[in-house]
């Protein structure tokens, strides 16, 4: 049954989603990929277009999942899944357990929760970052060189902003420039 | 009541791009400055508790919100809210994006694309491993983590994520636990 098994996926990642948006990436891309609903690839270029649409990424994400895999209902569902869990804790501590992010235990859970969800999302940068340069966690090497010269850009544009105008620019504006650098090198280097 | 929570937080989820933190701020315009429904320290209160609860930050504010202005139901009515512009415009794109993607220029931009999402996922988790703390505890925690992952990745061992967060929350309380143990020992 498609429908239970993403409504039960979703709230589990839901469940464990700590430090906002990015930190369900890992464990959805984990649920997904094990489930055989997306490929890796797949999952992250589908992160690109949510960085580029409104709304919770975490939202988006469960949306797009559940109607690839079951239609217009699989996304309500998927993305109910995802919301309840938020929905019921936050409902308990605002009702009942009011002081309950106060609690000491409480607290050093987070406190230890912090440092492993950083390296799970920094490992899955890395891993993504070696997998767009076409080497290291691929069975053949072969370096991509225009992802290299995009990143570089990249980074030379978002710092040069930075310092220029004290100004960051947001993952919109990053999504859009890199797509037209995309657009740009990859063509320039199909006529090389 | 119900409907202006809905629709406001409507508002929200359709006009803010890039996740969480960016909400945060149109937030804080519609229920404090514009409406007056939680106070300036109310909204702190709620950030933080947002901030340490499993979930999407979006959803944790609309539902904290929405209870405290219409109980349960208004809890219900905002978090509708903010989900609905998601829900439906992912959900078109969905219909569209596989025969979109075929396309040469669409598979260009998404080399860049990659690049892209890459360099925001490594800023994320820069800017949350800040927010870890500097002492020994977490920076070993980290770095030994960070590494084995890699590792497990070279070798395609996969341990869920659930694990290792469960286990970082396990090291965390014990510390802790440690700590007032050694601070009653002081006292005496």
């Amino acid at each position: 049954m498609i429908f239970l098994e993403l409504f039960l996926s979703f709230f589990k990642v839901g469940l464990f989603c700590f430090g906002g948006g990015y930190g369900m990436l890992p464990l959805m891309e984990e649920t997904v990929v094990a489930k055989g609903w997306l490929t890796a690839e797949q999952f992250y270029d589908f992160v690109g277009v949510c960085e580029s649409t409104p709304g919770p990424i975490a939202v988006n994400m469960a949306t797009y999942v559940g109607s690839v895999t079951g239609g217009p209902l699989g996304s309500i569902v998927a993305t109910l899944g995802t919301v309840l869990p938020a929905f019921i804790i936050i409902l308990i501590i605002a009702s009942i357990l009011k002081n309950f992010t106060e609690n000491k235990y409480f607290k050093g859970f987070l406190k230890g929760v912090k440092p492993v969800v950083s390296a799970l999302i920094l490992s899955t940068g890395a891993v993504l970052l070696a997998n767009a340069f076409g080497f290291f966690f691929k069975p053949e090497f072969t370096p991509d060189y225009r992802s290299m010269v995009i990143f570089a850009l990249l980074l030379g544009v978002y710092f040069g902003v930075k310092k220029l105008w004290k100004k960051k620019l947001s993952s919109i504006w990053l999504i859009a420039i890199s797509a037209g650098m995309g657009i740009a090198v990859c063509s320039v280097a199909e006529l090389l | 009541m119900l409907w202006k929570l809905f629709f406001n937080f409507f508002k929200i989820g359709l006009f803010t791009f890039g996740g969480g933190y960016a909400m945060i701020a149109v937030v804080k315009e519609t229920v404090v400055d514009k409406f007056g429904w939680l106070t300036e320290d109310e909204f702190m209160e709620v950030i933080a508790i947002a901030e340490s609860t499993p979930g999407p930050i979006a959803i944790n504010m609309a539902t904290f919100v929405g209870y405290k202005k219409a109980g349960v139901p208004g809890s219900a009515m905002a978090t509708l809210g903010v989900v609905t512009p998601s829900l439906v415009i992912i959900y078109i794109i969905s219909l569209f994006l596989e025969p979109f993607m075929a396309n040469k220029y669409v598979a260009y931009a998404f080399v860049g694309i990659r690049c892209a999402v890459a360099f925001l996922i490594l800023k994320a988790g820069l800017n949350l491993l800040s927010k870890a703390g500097k002492k020994l505890l977490p920076m070993l925690t980290f770095g030994v983590l960070f590494v084995t992952l890699l590792v497990f990745e070279w070798f395609a061992v996969s341990v869920s994520a659930i694990v290792w967060i469960l286990a970082g929350g396990a090291i965390g309380i014990y510390a802790y636990a440690l700590r007032s143990a050694k601070e009653q020992e002081g006292k005496k």
